[in-house]
C-alpha cells in the first residue's frame, strides 16, 4: 500500500517533471507571463479586431455604411456634415461619407504601412546590427557612424524631407518610415549580440569549426530575437503615428484613400461646427497605437528584455 | 585638466564625419529632388537662354556634383547657408527671424516636462505599485500613444472654442499665432496650448525615466543606511535618492531640449506658430530646397552644440565619463 501510494506519487511527480520540462522554454515562459497581464491581453484582443477589420472591411463596410471612397455628388450635399446618429454612429464628413466606415477602411491603410515600415526598418536594422555587433572593429565603427548620421536628423523632418522628393503616395510613405527608422533597432541588435557573442556557447561553436554565418543565425540571433520582437512590436505602432503625422500634413496618403491622418486634416477646417471629424480618427490612432505599445511593454517584461 | 582636454577634443573628431555624412546625404537628396532649380530660382517665369545660363553659371549648376558639394560646404564654413529660390533673402537671415519663436516655445514645454514630468515620475516611484501608480502610468502609455497634431487639435477645441462657448466669451485660449499687436491676449498666454502639446511626449517619457531610476536608487544600500540612520522618508528622498536618480533623467531633458530647439513641424503647424519646423515644412511643399537643406544642417548644428555641452558637463562632474573609452557602446 506504502508502496504503491509512493509508486503513483512517483509517476505523478515524474508527469509533472516532463510537463513542466516541455514548457519551460523562453518562448513558453513569456507566453504564460504574458497571459497574466491584463492590459497585454486586451491590447492583444484589439490589435487583432483591428486587423480583422483591415483584412474584411472591403466586404461588410460598404453595404453597412455605404460607399466610403469615392463621393457620390447626388447625395453628398444632403448628408454631408451630420452629426452622430443611429444611422451614422460617428457622423458624416464633408462629402456625407460615413466616418465609422471610414474609420474601419483607413484600418487596412494604418495597418499595412505600420507593418510593411516595421518589416523594412527591422530587417535593416537586424543585419547592420548582426554586422556591427558581431565583428566589431572597423564594420562596427562604420555602421555606429551612419547611424549617428541618421539618428543627427530629427526624424519627424528626416521623413517629410524625404517624402519631398520621393513625392506622396502610401508606398513612399512606409519606405521612407522604413529606410529612416532601423537606427534604434539596429543598436538595440548590436548591443545584444555584443553581449551575447562572449557566452561560452559560441566559443563552443566556434572550436567545433562553425562558419561565422552559421554562428550568427544558429546561435546569435536567436537568443537576440527577444529584444527583436519587443521593439518591432512597438515600432508598428511608432510607424502608424508617423504615417498618421505624414498624411496629417498632406504628404501622406492621398485623397480620396480614407488614412486616419488625412481624416482628421480634413476635418480640421470644421473643428467647430464638426468636432467627431476630427475626434473619432483621432481615437482610432490612439487606441491602436496605445495597443501595440502596451503589447510591447508586456513582451518585455515578459521576456525580460532590458527597457531603453 | 589634460584629461578632460583630450575628452573635449575627442567628442569634436568624432563629430567631423557625422556632419560630413549629414549634408552629403542632404546633398544628394537635392540632387534626386524632381524639378529643374533654375526655373525655381527664376520664380517658374519664362526666362531666356542667356538669363538661364547666367542662373547656372552663379549658382555653380554646370559644375559635377562634388564640386557643387565642395562650394556649398566652402560656404557653410564661413556662415552662408545659401539662399531660399523664392524669398530672394539668405537662409540665415529667414532662420534668425524664426529661433526666437521656437527658443520661446522650446523653454516653455521644456519647463511644463519639467514640473509635470517630475512630479508624476516622483509620486508613482513613491507610491509604487498602488492603484495611483498604474493609473500615472497607464497615462504615459497614452501620452506616448497620442498623436501630437491630434491632442494639440483637442485642446484648441476644448480651451478655445468649448470655454469660450460656456463662459459667454468671458474665457478662452488662443488657438493661432504668437501674438503680437493685433492679438487679444498677452503673448505668454499663446504660449500655453502649444507648449502643453509639444512637452506631451517628452513628460511621459521624463515620468517614466524618473520613476525607474528613483525606484532603482531607492533599493540600493546607501539608501538603508540613511533610513537607519533614522531620516525620515522625505529626507531620505529628497536629499539622497534624488540627487543620483536625477542624473538620466536632466540628460533626457537635455537632449529633449535640443530636439525641440530644432522646430516642432506638427505643433507649429496645428498652432500656425511662426518657428522654425514650420518654415522648413512650408519651404518643402514650397520646393525651397535651399531652405530645407539649410535649416536641416544648421538644425543638425544645434543639437550637436547641445548634446555636447550635455557630455562635457558630465564629464565635468564625473571622472568615470572622462577617463572613460569610447561611449558609443
Amino acid at each position: 500500500m506504502l508502496i504503491g501510494l509512493g509508486k503513483r506519487r512517483a509517476e505523478r511527480l515524474d508527469r509533472e517533471g516532463q510537463a513542466a520540462a516541455k514548457t519551460r522554454t523562453l518562448w513558453g515562459d513569456a507566453l504564460r507571463r504574458l497571459l497574466k497581464n491584463k492590459l497585454a491581453v486586451i491590447a492583444f484582443i484589439w490589435i487583432v479586431f483591428m486587423v480583422l477589420i483591415a483584412l474584411t472591411g472591403k466586404l461588410w463596410v460598404p453595404k453597412i455604411f455605404g460607399e466610403v471612397v469615392y463621393t457620390d455628388s447626388s447625395t453628398a450635399a444632403s448628408s454631408s456634415r451630420l452629426p452622430p446618429s443611429a444611422a451614422h454612429p460617428f457622423g458624416t464628413d464633408l462629402l456625407g461619407r460615413d466616418v465609422l466606415g471610414r474609420i474601419a477602411y483607413g484600418a487596412q491603410v494604418s495597418l499595412t504601412i505600420g507593418l510593411l515600415a516595421t518589416m523594412i526598418s527591422t530587417t535593416i536594422g537586424m543585419i547592420l546590427g548582426s554586422l556591427a555587433g558581431f565583428f566589431g572593429g572597423l564594420i562596427d565603427s562604420l555602421v555606429m557612424r551612419v547611424t549617428d548620421i541618421f539618428m543627427a536628423i530629427p526624424y519627424t523632418l528626416f521623413t517629410i524631407a524625404l517624402i519631398a522628393v520621393l513625392g506622396p503616395g502610401w508606398v513612399n510613405v512606409f519606405l521612407a518610415i522604413g529606410f529612416l527608422g532601423w537606427t534604434s533597432i539596429c543598436r538595440v541588435v548590436r548591443s545584444a549580440i555584443l553581449s551575447i557573442k562572449e557566452n561560452d556557447y559560441v566559443a563552443a561553436a566556434r572550436a567545433l569549426g562553425a562558419s561565422n554565418l552559421r554562428i550568427i543565425l544558429r546561435h546569435i540571433l536567436p537568443n537576440a530575437m527577444a529584444s527583436v520582437v519587443v521593439y518591432s512590436t512597438m515600432s508598428i505602432g511608432s510607424a502608424i503615428l508617423s504615417e498618421a503625422a505624414l498624411s496629417f500634413l498632406g504628404l501622406g496618403v492621398q485623397q480620396p484613400q480614407p488614412s486616419w491622418g488625412l481624416m482628421i486634416s480634413e476635418g480640421q477646417t470644421f473643428l467647430s461646427s464638426s468636432p467627431w471629424l476630427v475626434f473619432c480618427p483621432g481615437v482610432a490612432i490612439l487606441t491602436t497605437v496605445l495597443a501595440f505599445t502596451l503589447l510591447g511593454d508586456g513582451l518585455r517584461d515578459a521576456l525580460d528584455v532590458k527597457g531603453n | 585638466m589634460q584629461a578632460m582636454v583630450r575628452y573635449i577634443l575627442r567628442r569634436f573628431v568624432q563629430f567631423v564625419p557625422v556632419f560630413i555624412g549629414v549634408t552629403l546625404l542632404l546633398f544628394a537628396m537635392r540632387a534626386i529632388l524632381p524639378g529643374d532649380p533654375v526655373l525655381m530660382i527664376a520664380g517658374e517665369r519664362a526666362i531666356s537662354p542667356a538669363t538661364y545660363q547666367k542662373i547656372v553659371e552663379n549658382n555653380h549648376l554646370d559644375e559635377p556634383l562634388h564640386v557643387q558639394y565642395g562650394y556649398y560646404m566652402s560656404g557653410i564654413l564661413q556662415g552662408d547657408f545659401g539662399h531660399s529660390y523664392q524669398k530672394g533673402r539668405s537662409v540665415t537671415s529667414i532662420f534668425a527671424d524664426k529661433f526666437p519663436y521656437t527658443a520661446r516655445l522650446a523653454v516653455a514645454a521644456i519647463a511644463v516636462e519639467i514640473v509635470i514630468g517630475l512630479t508624476v515620475g516622483i509620486v508613482s516611484a513613491i507610491k509604487k505599485y498602488s492603484f495611483m501608480d498604474m493609473l500615472l502610468t497607464l497615462s504615459t502609455s497614452v501620452l506616448v500613444s497620442m498623436p501630437v497634431f491630434w491632442l494639440g487639435l483637442l485642446l484648441q477645441s476644448f480651451f478655445g472654442i468649448w470655454m469660450k462657448k460656456v463662459t459667454g466669451g468671458a474665457f478662452s485660449l488662443p488657438i493661432s499665432g504668437a501674438g503680437g499687436p493685433i492679438s487679444a491676449y498677452p503673448d505668454w498666454v499663446h504660449l500655453i496650448l502649444p507648449a502643453i502639446t509639444l512637452a506631451s511626449v517628452s513628460l511621459a517619457v521624463t515620468a517614466r525615466i524618473m520613476r525607474s531610476q528613483l525606484l532603482e536608487v531607492l533599493s540600493q544600500d546607501y539608501i538603508r543606511t540613511a533610513y537607519a540612520k533614522g531620516l525620515s522618508k522625505r529626507d531620505v528622498i529628497i536629499k539622497h535618492a534624488l540627487k543620483n536618480a536625477m542624473i538620466p533623467v536632466i540628460t533626457f531633458i537635455g537632449i529633449d531640449f535640443g530636439s525641440m530647439m530644432s522646430g516642432a513641424i506638427l505643433t507649429e503647424s496645428v498652432f500656425s506658430w511662426p518657428g522654425v519646423g514650420r518654415e522648413i515644412y512650408l519651404a518643402i511643399t514650397a520646393r525651397d530646397w535651399p531652405i530645407v537643406m539649410g535649416g536641416v544642417v544648421i538644425i543638425v548644428l544645434i543639437v550637436m552644440a547641445i548634446n555636447l555641452l550635455i557630455d562635457i558637463s558630465y564629464a565635468l562632474f564625473d571622472p568615470r565619463i572622462r577617463y572613460g573609452t569610447n561611449r558609443a557602446d
